[in-house]
């Protein structure tokens, strides 16, 4: 009965918050979203395309056994023919496939060139996966971080917390330190783990990639509107799976320099203190330790 | 099957120099006897899918809503992987395996299967095999929780299951290709004579490919888990980078294995709607030539095509547009076979029996799995569809309300002929309208979840996901209790009921051999070799 009544809570709370915040909460969504990429737009369009496709097949094949079904029946005193061969029928239908097969296989083939062309980008971010949370490293700018499940989200997921999780702002797609990237710039991701194979994967972006140790994929996007987009791991990668989603701010350049410029300086700080605790020490610690305090400063900050 | 003509099956009952069953439960632990240990193939599955069924359900339970309520993100895990591992080797696969044990000497017209001992040996096998899969849910470190597809590095952080598990596989594996090996041997060497292989039933030849399949594929897992186990025990790094080695290595051996097992599981169950169909037509099968060559072009086909699971995984362009195509491809013999089934119906004379309402049931629903596969096989478009609830959506539908319905069908079809009794037919119809409705309420959600974005294999989700998951496990709930009716009609056919002719159902006439033998079909039957025209 509680449970019920929970469940009928939850369903208005999220009739409500679909009200509410329209990009986190979409309920009963049916479709794939379109994205803000072109890459993402053109599988949108793909998908659609192959989506018809399939219900115009599906029509037509179902209505024949419906028709079948309905019409040749004992009961309505059908009697069977004799017949169980049809070289015309099977040619056709062996030939017509093969010839909407190569209708949909030429944009595919046109759109997963584009996906692989990884030239030409304007920056470049490493991500790793590891369990349960993601690193990111903009490998020009020597900026780098730990992006891991926001606090709220953290407790109220814990096995009968009490939370009511349509309390949480973006339960479970929330996260402490979002990426940031600006907008109309061609993104290339380089993608690995660190421990088991991870996904990193937004939907927005339409692009997914394993993250698995020991190698580094690519991927990239060229989001066209700014905004805050979320995704989640895509590869099982052990007990809280769930739990390391992918948060990514699109900004204006300008609004991107001066994150970065802030982010360069909020390290900057950090390790100074470090450095200097480093020279005063340097005459009786080894060098080693030295190193990994500083690395330990910034990683906690 | 063309029109077959017999003498001598008569002889099959009166014959007193056969001896019958052994007493008690020596029967069962010795007996080398086909009916009985296709009986005993059949019911262990049945137990499997109840107990794969109830992992299931916790599975499902736990996504009613979101937010935590019920388990361990750890034990959920151990739930989808065990689920996923039980229902396909001990599920589905035994099911198709105590098929042919019954089914396929009594259509080719043979006396039983050609290796009877290693009959008995495979199946107290796959006993041994899932007693170890089940123990390992007991051990220290929690059961197995890396996926069924066992994706290493993640497999070795498991705990005292590893080995339990990997070892249940090696034993599973051994038990598949010893039973493969009998019912090649059996079809090639005991056909009764005039019986050439394009007069066969096509459950004969649907599983004749089928075990080609895994005598081919079952060797490659076996490997790859034995590298597993040597990764995890002695240090070697076949699947770790950092001693030279490729984690990506093993989903390509994985798969070449993964592939063909799903057409495993598929083939026979299109052998049985092939067989069913046409009674319930009261016509020959549409296109027989085409329906043996398009099953041995899936079959073919289904070698090439494994890397389409791992589109994900950072393939060469070269690589992803070779696996779309092939994979493309497959849609052309999957097709044929679909219009062929269609053009069986045409202009029969249909009545509605429970077989042929699972093979109905069968026919649309494969067909709709069929239809999100090749969306899949588009590679581009699998970047947002992989790993997502669509891909579970996808195989639940070829899997469920194909092989399994199936299955279901064939058990309708054929369980007069081996109890004697007809089953409750009001009852097995309210069995296929519960399964059918509740099936898409279970599965075709999943469809909407999987293009929303909600990644598989997760235990709770974001809030935006929430109503189509508790559609969902409504469905599933839904589902699951109504499988207690079908253990209820068979249970009370093998007790007792109207009393089954020799030909069972009035299509089944002159339909094939196993319709020429009493009902129920004697212990030994096929004593003398029918003869066949």
């Amino acid at each position: 009965m509680k449970t019920v009544k929970r469940a009928l809570g939850a369903i208005s709370t999220a009739a409500l918050a679909a009200l509410w915040s329209a990009p986190a909460a979409a309920a009963w969504t049916l479709n794939l979203r379109q994205g803000v990429t072109p890459l993402s737009r053109e599988i949108y369009h793909l998908h659609m395309l192959i989506f018809w496709i399939c219900v115009v097949i599906a029509v037509a094949v179902f209505s024949v056994m419906i028709y079948s079904i309905a019409t040749f029946r004992k009961s309505k005193g059908a009697v069977s023919a004799n017949f169980s061969h049809n070289t015309t029928a099977e040619v056709i239908w062996t030939v017509i496939p093969v010839m909407i097969l190569v209708a949909m296989a030429v944009p595919a083939a046109r759109t997963l060139v584009k996906i692989d062309d990884t030239s030409g980008a304007d920056m470049t971010i490493k991500v790793t996966g590891y369990q349960w949370k993601w690193q990111y490293d903009y490998v020009d700018e020597g900026v780098s971080f730990f992006s891991t499940l926001s606090q709220a989200s953290n407790e109220a997921r814990q096995l009968d917390s009490g939370v009511n999780v349509y309390e949480v702002e973006n339960y479970l797609l929330d996260v402490d330190n979002p990426l940031v990237v600006p907008v109309d710039k061609k993104v290339r991701v380089l993608v690995t783990g660190a421990d088991v194979i991870h996904n990193w994967w937004v939907p927005d972006f339409g692009m997914k990639k394993d993250a698995i140790p020991g190698f580094i994929n690519e991927l990239w996007f060229r989001a066209d509107k700014v905004g805050t987009y979320r995704g989640q791991c895509a590869e099982l990668c052990g007990r809280d799976h769930g739990f390391m989603p992918i948060v990514v701010r699109v900004v204006e350049q300008a609004e991107y320099e001066s994150w970065l410029a802030s982010q360069k300086a909020a390290r900057q700080a950090a390790a100074a203190p470090a450095a200097q605790t480093a020279d005063q020490a340097g005459a009786v610690a080894a060098p080693n330790a030295n190193q990994k305090t500083t690395v330990l400063v910034a990683n906690a900050e | 099957m063309s029109a077959t003509k017999t003498h001598g099956h008569a002889a099959a009952h009166d014959h007193h120099d056969d001896h019958g069953p052994a007493k008690g439960m020596m029967r069962w632990l010795t007996t080398t006897n086909h009916k009985d240990i296709g009986t005993m193939y059949l019911i262990f599955s049945l137990v499997m899918f109840f107990i794969g069924g109830a992992m299931a359900l916790v599975v499902r339970a736990e996504l009613f809503m979101p937010g935590m309520q019920l388990v361990d993100p750890g034990f959920y895990n151990t739930m989808t992987t065990v689920h996923a591992l039980i229902m396909v080797f001990g599920a589905i696969m035994p099911a198709t395996v105590g098929l042919a044990n019954w089914m396929i000497p009594l259509q080719i017209g043979a006396p039983d299967m050609a290796l009877p001992r290693l009959n008995n040996f495979s199946f107290w096998l796959l006993v041994a095999a899932f007693s170890l899969l089940i123990l390992s849910l007991f051990v220290p470190g929690g059961g197995p929780a890396a996926g069924w597809t066992l994706y290493p590095p993640l497999v070795l952080q498991t705990g005292d299951a590893f080995p339990l598990a990997i070892f249940a596989i090696h034993l599973a594996g051994a038990s598949s290709i010893m039973g493969a090996i009998n019912i090649i041997v059996t079809i090639m060497n005991l056909r009764a004579p005039g019986m050439s292989l394009m007069k066969m039933p096509l459950f004969v030849w649907t599983w004749l490919i089928t075990a080609y399949l895994l005598i081919a594929v079952m060797p490659v897992f076996a490997g790859a888990v034995t590298m597993l186990l040597t990764d995890h025990f002695f240090h070697t790094t076949f699947f770790a980078a950092a001693g030279g080695g490729d984690p990506v290595l093993y989903q390509h051996i994985f798969w070449f294995f993964g592939h063909p097992e799903v057409y495993i599981m598929i083939l026979p169950a299109f052998g049985i709607v092939s067989e069913i169909i046409p009674t319930f037509s009261r016509k020959k099968l549409f296109g027989y030539d085409a329906m043996v060559y398009a099953t041995a072009s899936i079959a073919f086909l289904s070698f090439i095509v494994w890397a389409h699971h791992m589109f994900t995984v950072g393939m060469p362009l070269a690589g992803e547009m070779f696996f779309m195509l092939s994979t493309m491809l497959i849609a052309v013999p999957t097709g044929v076979k679909v219009f062929n089934w269609t053009a069986t119906m045409w202009r029969g004379s249909l009545t509605f029996e429970p077989p042929m309402l699972f093979a109905l049931a069968f026919l649309f629903l494969f067909t709709i799995g069929g239809f999100s596969g090749l969306m899949m096989g588009i590679a581009p478009a699998d970047f947002q569809y992989h790993d997502t609830y669509f891909i579970v959506a996808h195989f639940h539908y070829v899997l469920v309300p194909g092989a399994v319905f199936a299955i279901m069908a064939g058990v309708y079809y054929w369980l007069p002929k081996w109890t004697g009794h007809m089953y409750d037919m009001k009852l097995a119809n309210i069995h296929f309208w519960l399964s059918a409705i509740s099936v898409n309420v279970l599965f075709f959600p999943q469809h909407f979840l999987g293009l929303a974005g909600m990644p598989r294999r997760i235990p709770d989700y974001s809030t935006q996901f929430a109503d189509w998951n508790m559609v969902s496990s409504i469905g599933a709930f839904g589902f699951g209790l109504s499988q207690l009716l079908f253990v209820y009609i068979i249970i009370k056919c093998a007790r007792g009921g109207a009393r089954a002719s020799e030909h069972v159902w009035d299509g089944a006439y002159n339909h094939g051999l196993e319709w020429t033998v009493p009902s129920p079909a004697p212990y030994h039957t096929f004593d003398e070799a029918p003869v066949v025209k």
